[in-house]
């Protein structure tokens, strides 16, 4: 893949994604990688000059994760997306739509997720997601 | 002053695609913009868990009609860096030709829709009837007007014979003087001054900060385009971003008229260096890893992060388009502007709910 990559974990996120911005880069997205039932990948893309970087964090699914968007006002659209989509909690949002962003309030499934669900519904598990879109 | 919210859409005349905006107005100055999205969302980044990698070029050529033929190059590229397959010469400098050709079609239909938006109907129709010679283009040369499905893991499923290119060579000479002639309505109009200069401003600091992207980003004087980035055969030609530095809807609408003839320049020095051999590399095995690739879109930068674990379907597919990107950035343009400015500040960004709603 183009450009470094930087693991770093939630203690440390916001703190390098400010260091990036006063090193120069701009944010250009978020990327979400479901890896397990339990794990999730966030991949933050920054440029500067045409040069990519990456932060990646792994957490776990049930883990609030940092909003960069008091640094990156931009994020605050990618973030609300992944809350939708995969079912993650970000913390101190600049725009929270609180899952309603492309859902409806009623929506208890996370679309992209293969194996989860929203925090609110852990106990009362959705059909597997890929069996529903028809796959065997 | 008593503080009025106003929902702008998600139906708007100007608007041929749903996107709402929660305006809140004291008397008829804006002072927050609030975006809602997702009234089209089509998931069609989760059907790479039920498409192989080759079938996925279909799919991903339906994320929006103006550009497919860019979302496929852009795809096509991370399958081919994954599996490491070498895409011929001639390839890479057709991918070229139909880009720039889609990229033209994509800024003259925003051309008449941008004068529509402020009721210059006679110079919307004069962008369209140019845009039509374009269309007729993509269809002599790949079969179809609008999604043109030419790319393949590996190369191009077609070519351009000799004859095809002396009559793509005259067209575009039309299509160039037709342009120009525009040129003096589009740019020095004085209705069109009025409803564009001073409106919607984004500074560069703003632009680069709020990661906009494309004629947005470069009309607020920021050179980057991803064509710098030498992908498909940019490298081997001569290019220039095209910017402005006034940062407003007219320096917007300066910059894609002007990259209109810029794209005309790049076909023909791409025909001009065009190499002769095969257009398609056959492609054994399937892709492993993870990729980010880049390409530049009509409206701006485009990305893919693919990932794949050695199976025919990708294990994730995210799209990021230039719609979603210059979001911010037009929620930044809108306080401070009139009420009667919002259709042509949308507009100037070049939305495409299409793309934005993947």
């Amino acid at each position: 893949m183009q450009g470094d990559i930087i693991a770093v974990g939630p203690e440390t996120l916001v703190r390098e994604a400010a260091q990036a911005k006063v090193d120069g880069y701009r944010l250009v997205t978020l990327s979400c990688v479901e890896l397990d039932a339990e794990t999730v990948d966030i991949l933050y893309h920054f440029d500067k000059d045409l040069t990519l970087k990456h932060l990646r964090l792994t957490v776990p699914k049930g883990t609030p994760v940092p909003s960069i968007s008091a640094v990156h006002w931009a994020a605050f659209l990618a973030e609300n997306e992944i809350q939708d989509l995969f079912g993650l909690h970000f913390t101190g949002l600049a725009v929270d739509y609180e899952g309603t962003l492309y859902l409806e309030d009623e929506v208890r499934r996370t679309p992209f997720c293969r194996y989860s669900i929203r925090q609110s519904d852990k106990n009362t598990p959705a059909p597997d997601a890929r069996q529903e879109m028809g796959e065997n | 002053m008593f503080k009025t919210v106003i929902p702008f859409g998600p139906q708007h005349p100007v608007l041929p695609e749903p996107i709402h905006l929660k305006l809140t107005v004291e008397d008829e100055r804006i002072t927050e913009a609030i975006p809602s999205l997702g009234f089209v969302h089509r998931g069609l980044e989760r059907l790479a868990d039920l498409r192989d990698f080759h079938q996925m070029i279909q799919v991903v050529e339906r994320v929006c009609g103006i550009c497919s033929m860019i979302h496929a190059v852009c795809y096509c590229q991370g399958i081919e860096e994954l599996m490491a397959v070498e895409v011929p010469p001639r390839a890479k400098f057709l991918r070229v030709i139909w880009s720039e050709l889609h990229r033209i079609h994509s800024h003259l239909l925003w051309l008449g829709l941008f004068a529509d938006s402020f009721g210059f109907e006679s110079l919307f129709m004069q962008f369209w009837r140019i845009r039509e010679k374009i269309m007729d283009i993509n269809e002599a040369t790949t079969g179809n007007r609008v999604i043109i499905s030419v790319n393949v893991v590996g190369g191009v499923r077609r070519d351009l014979s000799h004859a095809q290119i002396k009559w793509v060579l005259s067209e575009l000479q039309m299509i160039e003087q037709d342009i120009k002639r525009l040129e003096n309505t589009m740019l020095s109009d004085y209705t069109i001054k009025k409803r564009t200069v001073g409106k919607g401003l984004l500074t560069a600091p703003q632009a680069s900060e709020l990661g906009a992207v494309g004629p947005t980003l470069r009309g607020s004087g920021v050179a980057q385009d991803i064509r710098q980035t030498g992908y498909a055969a940019y490298g081997e030609l001569d290019f220039e971003p095209v910017v402005e530095t006034d940062g407003d809807c007219y320096a917007r609408c300066k910059v894609r008229f002007r990259e209109t003839l810029a794209s005309i320049d790049l076909i023909l020095q791409a025909i001009a260096n065009l190499p002769a051999g095969e257009t398609r590399q056959k492609v054994k095995g399937r892709p492993e890893g993870e990729t980010v690739t880049r390409v530049e879109q009509p409206r701006g930068e485009l990305l893919y992060y693919i990932k794949a674990n050695g199976n025919k379907n990708l294990e994730r597919l995210r799209i990021r388009t230039p719609t979603f990107a210059n979001i911010p950035a037009l929620l930044t343009m809108l306080p401070g502007m009139w009420l009667s400015d919002v259709p042509v500040i949308v507009l100037s960004i070049d939305p495409c709910i299409s793309c934005t709603e993947r």
